[in-house]
């Protein structure tokens, strides 16, 4: 009863979907005067039932209804509930409908709430949601049906694999459904405005706050990705240029352009053509990136139930969606107005070098992530992109950028003078060239790139506050505290990595119980090794004996085996103090009885998590003050 | 007209940054990409040294050897060939790794052939296959 | 000239989905599960696959007592790897039969000849429509079928050590 309701809800609001794509493209031809005023109500009802839609499925999760093919797959009574709910979208078809639902929303939400901009250019911009929306309904009901039933249901469901009830796995994925939604958004603005001829500030401003909010979704969601790989895959890494997380990385690059654009085009006018194109090359990075995590056409370490038919399809809405919006970006482009002009050395010049630096950044990943693609397709050979080329490619322009970003909220919009940026940036450089003394003195073999790195990673974060140097706090714009928290957030996060490229000290021996190693200021001693058992899975236990100084302390790592399904994982364990973090995995017994043993010192790690959430919570404070703003932010920012 | 100068400018900047990031690119793959080598690979195009290298096959059985230190472990890896491959490793294995499974393997090769791994590829997964024996591995049809 | 540049990035994106079309037609290691678990065997008669052995039938698979129908190539490597387990079970008892897909008789006698022959019988599938018809998507895959010509276990994949138990238990089970 309960699926045939979510199914019909769902068939429901895909007809308004393309009740909504008519209505709007009714309304912006000439006559069509009558039917404006319907498309934000459809608007509306159709992000209700799609979100009917998938509460009804969350629904059928928790109550663990068997007779539904999906609940039979992928859940099992004897779940957590907080499992069986996060498994409605732990699933290629719930992902599909929670998908749709988020973009259903976000529609209705621009159908209640933008009031600012031309209603022609709202009108435009739902019916481009409608479209993309359409295209995902049609998969949905025809090839990925979530409510399908199944007939006997079994007695119990297929889905207890332990290894997926991990809460970073589980709400993991939504965070960056959210950011790619946030993204779609602002496309169907962009192609709504280039519709309508409308691109213009108003325009920015309407796109921005979505720009935004998927902004902040996707830092999250890539920050977080990152803290669960480096604790749960056990080899102390913490980005490894996985195909997956490219697809995330790629978005995310694209969408910080277009953040920077969006906001030149609100306040400044300018860079109007660069944003459509921002905007378009943005969305077309969250579609590329979902299409290559589904499709399984890309090996990656990370095992999603992949299917070359599901590829096919979302690569087919690829086409259709940007190559659409191309045609129309070609066809529309020149009749854009010219921006207002600025001078190289400015904010706007700035902002152009740090889009640019981003998008070359984008184009390095997305050349390293396709490449053994197109070399396979062309000659049939293997081969496989890895840190090496990302770090070699990618690292010298990233910091440029952040070189880029520390000077930019310093200089004036429209002319400044290079001699009064190098008066403001003075400070930062001279704690620069402290750092760079004082880390030579404390460590004299340290490598140039991470020298480089931390040394950047002191004046970044003196000049991210340059802004709010000498002002008074409480008549500072929120945006301006964002903005400043954000770079900040880089600026820390690069110290993380700088330091745990330069610093770490790893330790891998093959130990005897009683014996002691020594991993940075740490002296580790093998104490025991026990067996344990859990509620599903047995382990070994290495039971060790951490010192530093005075203070003593035990940690567990375990090697785990898990009944069913049959595996075998390594569960790290890791300390975290206040200067790094000591990070511990136990391996196989040889036949004398030593233990192997694998232990990291990783000095200021927790700095690249914190320095993500310093981000995220920028551009938190950046979106609450421009929401709170509502009318149009001030066009003239000064400081000391 | 100063506002179209600068549209020019900035679409000619924009050709240029992609431009240089591709050649960038280009010249970074040259060198740190590394090409897959199946043990009959080896045989057929010589022993591809100076770079980084994945290799892929089957351990052999029998050909797991435990080194002294208790970390370091060497096998051969092998496939439908005769062509072999004889690896060394430091490190804790991934618990699929065995003797009769298939292998993946990054790292350089030594000139006498040794190839010393730095990584042994596994998935978090029991379902991970390494690319190239999952073409071999279960033969999946395309498409149509 | 400015207007020839706008369409660049449509014709770099139609690049992109030419290439990307293409590779993922030709196909990756997908493991598509039948649907037919539970389901009749289809309907199916097969030639003779090697000299010396008789062809095989759904028929052969409705005598009262199950039996293990083993998809495999003589040119397809894994199936080797599988061979010494495909002859374990043979000696604790399970009758297997094969469908031998896109081969030659010469080829399949030469790999039985090397590899081991735990068949009774072997049938010859051309065109992979057996195989299709099994909902099997690649080789080797493995299938229990009970003595009424009904699926109960499929297994895709190599059969290692390790899967022995799962198949015997999933033949017990099909008695």
């Amino acid at each position: 009863m309960i699926a045939e309701a979510g199914l019909a809800a769902l068939w429901l609001a895909a007809a308004l979907a393309l009740l909504q794509l008519f209505l709007g493209a009714a309304a912006l031809r000439p006559e069509g005067g009558q039917v404006i005023a319907s498309v934000r109500p459809v608007a509306v009802a159709q992000g209700l039932l799609s979100a009917l839609s998938f509460l009804l499925l969350i629904q059928l999760f928790l109550a663990t209804d068997l007779s539904v093919k999906l609940i039979a797959a992928n859940s099992h009574s004897m779940k957590p509930w907080l499992y069986k709910f996060a498994g409605a979208w732990g699933n290629h078809e719930g992902s599909m409908l929670l998908w749709v639902t988020v973009l259903a929303v976000a529609g209705a939400a621009v159908a209640l709430f933008e009031r600012r901009l031309a209603e022609r250019t709202v009108i435009a911009t739902l019916a481009a949601q409608a479209a993309i929306g359409l295209g995902f309904y049609a998969f949905l009901l025809f090839a990925s049906n979530p409510f399908e039933r199944l007939n006997p249901a079994p007695p119990e469901g297929n889905g207890l694999n332990p290894l997926l009830q991990d809460p970073g796995l589980a709400f993991h994925p939504p965070t960056l459904y959210f950011g790619y939604v946030g993204i779609s958004m602002a496309f169907s603005f962009a192609v709504g405005a280039l519709l309508t001829r409308d691109v213009g500030p108003t325009f920015a401003r309407a796109m921005r706050p979505w720009v935004l909010a998927a902004w902040i979704f996707l830092t999250l969601g890539i920050t977080a990705g990152s803290y669960w790989a480096y604790y749960e895959l056990g080899w102390g890494g913490w980005w490894f240029w996985d195909p997956v997380e490219n697809a995330s990385l790629m978005p995310w690059l694209a969408a910080t352009a277009l953040l920077h654009s969006v906001t030149v085009l609100a306040t400044r006018g300018g860079l109007r053509v660069w944003t459509l194109m921002l905007a378009v090359v943005a969305f077309s990075m969250s579609m590329v990136g979902t299409f290559l995590v589904r499709s399984g056409i890309l090996t990656s370490v990370h095992a999603f139930a992949v299917d070359p038919r599901r590829g096919l399809f979302i690569l087919i809405l690829l086409g259709l969606y940007i190559g659409g919006a191309l045609v129309l970006f070609a066809l529309r482009a020149h009749t854009v107005k010219e921006g207002t002009t600025f001078e190289a050395v400015s904010r706007e010049g700035a902002l152009v070098a740090n889009n640019l630096l981003l998008s070359a950044i984008l184009g390095v990943v997305l050349v390293g992530t396709l490449y053994p693609l197109g070399l396979e397709v062309a000659t049939g050979d293997k081969l496989s992109v890895g840190a090496p080329y990302f770090n070699a490619a990618a690292g010298p322009l990233a910091l440029a950028l952040i070189a880029t970003m520390a000077a930019g909220p310093l200089l004036r919009w429209r002319r400044d003078s290079l001699a009064a940026l190098v008066r403001r940036i003075a400070l930062p450089l001279l704690l620069m060239a402290a750092t760079c003394l004082l880390i030579l003195l404390l460590a004299p073999g340290i490598r140039v790139l991470p020298l480089l790195g931390l040394t950047l990673a002191a004046g970044t974060a003196a000049a991210s506050l340059g802004p709010l140097w000498r002002r008074n706090p409480r008549r500072t714009p929120l945006f301006t505290w964002g903005m400043a928290v954000a770079h900040l957030g880089i600026a820390v996060s690069l110290a993380g990595m700088a330091s745990e490229a330069a610093f770490t000290r790893e330790t891998l021996v093959a130990a005897r119980p009683g014996e002691t190693v020594e991993v940075g200021p740490y002296r580790v001693q093998l104490t025991a090794v026990e067996p344990v058992a859990g509620p599903n899975w047995t382990a070994l236990e290495g039971r060790l004996t951490a010192s530093r100084g005075g203070s003593a302390f035990s940690m567990t790592p375990q090697a785990r085996t898990f009944s069913s399904p049959p595996t075998d994982t390594s569960e790290a364990d890791i300390a975290t103090m206040l200067d790094g973090q000591l990070y511990t995995v136990i391996g196989r017994p040889d036949e004398q009885g030593r233990w192997q043993l694998r232990l990291w010192w990783k000095p200021f790690v927790t700095l690249i998590w914190l320095g993500g959430a310093l981000v995220a919570l920028g551009g938190i404070l950046s979106l609450i003050g421009r929401i709170r703003r509502g009318r149009p932010a001030k066009v003239e920012e000064s400081f000391a | 007209m100063k506002a179209k100068h600068q549209r020019l400018t900035l679409l000619l900047l924009a050709l240029a940054a992609v431009l240089g990031a591709v050649l960038l690119a280009m010249s970074a793959l040259r060198d740190q990409a590394s090409y897959f080598y199946a043990p009959a690979d080896v045989v057929r195009k010589g022993l591809p040294l100076d770079k980084p290298v994945r290799i892929g096959g089957m351990v052999e059985e029998g050909s797991v050897r435990h080194a002294g230190d208790g970390v370091t472990i060497e096998f051969v890896v092998g496939d439908e060939t005769d062509a072999t491959i004889p690896v060394r490793y430091r490190g804790i294995v991934p618990d699929l790794f065995k003797e009769g499974s298939g292998v993946v393997a990054e790292g350089r090769f030594q000139p006498g052939g040794l190839f010393v791994a730095t990584e042994i590829l596994a998935k978090h997964d029991e379902n991970y296959m390494p690319p190239k024996l999952a073409g071999e591995r279960h033969k999946a049809e395309s498409l149509q | 000239m400015k207007r020839l540049l706008l369409w660049a990035p449509l014709a770099v994106f139609a690049v992109f989905l030419a290439v990307v079309a293409v590779r993922l037609g030709s196909g990756r290691d997908d493991t598509v599960r039948s649907g037919l678990v539970g389901r009749p065997l289809p309907q199916f008669s097969l030639a003779a696959a090697a000299p010396g052995k008789p062809g095989l039938s759904s028929a052969d698979f409705m005598k009262g007592e199950p039996r293990l129908l083993n998809v495999f190539a003589s040119w397809c490597v894994p199936c080797r790897v599988e061979a010494p387990q495909l002859e374990e079970l043979r000696r604790r008892g399970l009758p297997i039969d094969a469908v031998a897909v896109r081969d030659r008789p010469q080829d399949v006698a030469e790999f039985l000849k090397r590899h081991g022959d735990p068949f009774e019988r072997v049938g010859g599938d051309p065109d992979r429509g057996v195989q299709l018809a099994l909902g099997s998507s690649g080789v080797p895959e493995t299938f229990v079928i009970d003595g009424r010509g009904i699926i109960r276990h499929q297994h895709i994949g190599v059969i290692n050590p390790d899967d022995l138990q799962k198949i015997v238990a999933a033949y017990e089970a099909a008695r």
